[in-house]
């Protein structure tokens, strides 16, 4: 066992290095020794945390069949109070949440809910319909700078380039997916990862339209607008979002009307074909599932809601650049669906606070920061493969409990 | 007397890429009738069952169902037409529960009262699937499986039933079991059955017409009581 384990480990951190070396060992052309090993270390690290956690799992001793881990028996605990007052709990302490904190945790919280967006949206295409997505990032840049320029170049408000934002992000959705419907698996994360590098690229490099890696800034902050009566007569008052606390307020909402939107998907026939697909798409085909419009479905509502979350950030900070949609960003949001549970809400919630806070609750580590949290990843994803909270189909309850009758 | 078959097969033609691997098929099915198809690996059964639901477009050739030409039809409009077929291995959906992968089955219906009808009949037919209506799909024994597969293709409410090796890998017992039903759902239902099979001395026995295949070509169509007695059949897939 531990030899095994020993070995794979070994293996493992040499194609690691061969991997990471020419990503990360060059450095304004020069190559850099010490980056590559200090890389090295922490990628061994986290390898070497790994074959800890193994041993420790395979050390434990076998349990009782009617054993629960406490993570069950929590979660049964917390199934008996009945679910208005957990989630109106859950909304209500959120909600007062800008009121008890101070800026720099409203700013991660708002940080946390846009991904927790993206990590919805990418469920959707990931998640429920099984395809991997790689370049998940490039519907939030569309998003984003969709609004930057019809509000630079045009003066259009947020609420007018939002829609206009979320189209052109869809059909990006399905420039994306057509081409790729007969793919899967790793051919189709290979051709969505140079799909969100081309959008990134594009972006960067497109001086006239989009100023290249200077970015675009002076946009409008997203307005709300509400009667007053003022010198005796009704007027429309603007309300500029644009404290933190309001900007919170703002991406809340977007936060739980796409959960409400999800949910209702996930449980819609539309989303039985996504799941259909996901098990056997020959199988979904041959019970008459249309498999090419459900996955282009797929690939359309996913980057609408990131390109919902992209004009959110845009607005909130009134700059955007190419640099805030590297791979990274992709690979984060994929994290939070992983982690979270494929296909769960609830878990991608956890999984997105998690993801986005971790970091800064490190932050007093310094450079060790990221160390820690890859083994955060690591050991979550050793304990919990299927997810924190994984995702129970709520068909299959109310089948059970109707046979069980 | 003599009825139009409800699906019939004019030198169809299908590739893979450059493959070709069905070479001109002709072959009809009678009304309410089992049909079989039997052959060697890789001589292009089920081929031709995809080929027949739209999977695998053919590049060439007619196929007519219920009078119409369905060839060229994605592969929903064939379903809703009244074909329905339930895969080779046993392609159910692993992590859908039986009540999920059944009402799959029905994806494109919207009678919910037949639905229901429907589901009831398969539970009938396969008493098993109603005690583990809620166990995941994946969680089932290989038998089980092939029967959800059989009991989601017949959700659609077929009229023409396409059934590939419905016998693959289960224990003779369970094999004899299948064929019962699928004898049940031709004279209970009146449901037309194309069955694809290796288990070519079983499938013939229940069969009224049966067709050998070899390498992308019908080589012997022949009543199923003829092929048996057949020197060809007898020697190549009896093993006698």
């Amino acid at each position: 066992m531990v030899r095994q384990e020993l070995k794979k480990l070994v293996i493992y951190s040499f194609f690691l290095a061969i991997i990471i070396t020419p990503m990360v060992g060059f450095k304004n052309a020069d190559f850099d020794a010490v980056r590559v090993l200090q890389t090295l270390a922490v990628l061994i690290g986290i390898l070497v945390l790994n074959l800890i956690v193994k041993l420790v799992r395979s050390k434990r001793p076998q349990r009782a069949p009617g054993y629960k881990a406490w993570t069950e028996r929590a979660r049964e605990r917390i199934e008996l109070i009945p679910k208005l007052y957990t989630l109106g709990g859950l909304i209500l302490i959120t909600a007062v949440f800008p009121v008890f904190a101070d800026n720099y945790m409203i700013d991660v919280a708002i940080t946390c809910l846009i991904y927790i967006t993206l990590g919805l949206g990418l469920n959707i295409v990931v998640g429920l319909c099984g395809l991997l997505d790689l370049g998940y990032i490039a519907f939030y840049a569309v998003g984003a700078y969709t609004y930057s320029l019809l509000n630079l170049k045009l003066g259009l408000s947020f609420w007018a380039a939002l829609p206009i934002g979320v189209v052109l992000g869809m059909t990006c959705g399905c420039i994306i997916g057509y081409p790729t419907l007969k793919m899967r698996g790793d051919y189709l994360a290979i051709v969505t990862l140079g799909f969100g590098e081309i959008i990134r690229l594009v972006l960067n490099n497109w001086d006239s339209l989009t100023a290249g890696p200077n970015g675009l800034f002076g946009m409008q902050r997203a307005a709300l607008y509400y009667p007053t009566i003022q010198e005796g007569g009704l007027n429309w008052a603007i309300y500029n979002i644009k404290s933190l606390p309001s900007l919170y307020y703002f991406i809340y909402v977007i936060v739980i009307l796409t959960i409400i939107g999800v949910r209702r998907l996930d449980n819609s026939r539309i989303g039985r074909a996504w799941v259909a697909i996901r098990e056997d798409e020959t199988a979904a085909e041959l019970s008459g599932v249309p498999t090419t419009w459900i996955k282009l479905l797929a690939y359309a509502l996913g980057a609408g809601f990131a390109s919902v979350a992209g004009a959110f950030f845009a607005a909130k900070l009134s700059y955007t650049n190419p640099n805030f949609f590297l791979f990274m960003e992709s690979c984060i949001v994929l994290c939070i669906v992983v982690l979270g549970g494929v296909g769960s809400i609830p878990g991608i919630v956890v999984a997105g606070i998690v993801l986005i806070a971790a970091p800064e609750i490190f932050r007093g580590l310094e450079s060790y920061r990221m160390l820690a949290f890859g083994a955060i990843m690591t050991i979550m994803m050793i304990l919990k493969p299927e997810g924190l909270i994984p995702a129970k189909r709520l068909k299959r309850e109310l089948v059970e409990t109707q046979a069980n009758e | 007397m003599n009825k139009p078959p409800l699906l019939q097969l004019k030198d169809v033609h299908t590739f893979y890429d450059n493959i070709h691997a069905l070479k001109g098929i002709s072959l009809s099915a009678p009304q309410g009738a089992i049909v079989c198809l039997i052959g060697a690996n890789g001589a292009g059964k089920s081929t031709t069952l995809m080929t027949i639901c739209g999977v695998e477009p053919s590049r060439q050739g007619e196929i007519i169902f219920d009078g119409q030409p369905i060839h060229g039809l994605r592969p929903e409009q064939i379903t809703s037409r009244g074909i329905a077929q339930s895969p080779e291995g046993r392609q159910i959906f692993p992590r859908m529960s039986v009540f999920e992968n059944l009402e799959m089955g029905a994806f494109l219906r919207k009678d919910k009262e037949g639905i229901q009808n429907d589901m009831d009949w398969v539970f009938n037919l396969f008493p098993v699937l109603k005690d583990r209506i809620g166990q995941l799909g994946g969680t089932l024994s290989g038998g089980e499986q092939q029967m959800l597969a059989i009991g989601r293709a017949l959700m659609a409410r077929p009229k023409l039933l396409l059934l590939d090796e419905p016998s693959l890998g289960l224990a003779p017992k369970m094999v004899e079991k299948i064929f019962e039903t699928i004898i049940e759902i031709n004279q209970k239902s009146g449901t037309t059955i194309f069955l694809v099979e290796q288990n070519a001395q079983m499938a013939l026995s229940i069969s009224s017409l049966g067709f050998v295949m070899e390498t992308g070509r019908i080589v012997i169509s022949d009543k199923a009581s003829a092929l048996l007695e057949n020197e060809r059949v007898k020697k190549a897939y009896l093993g006698e």
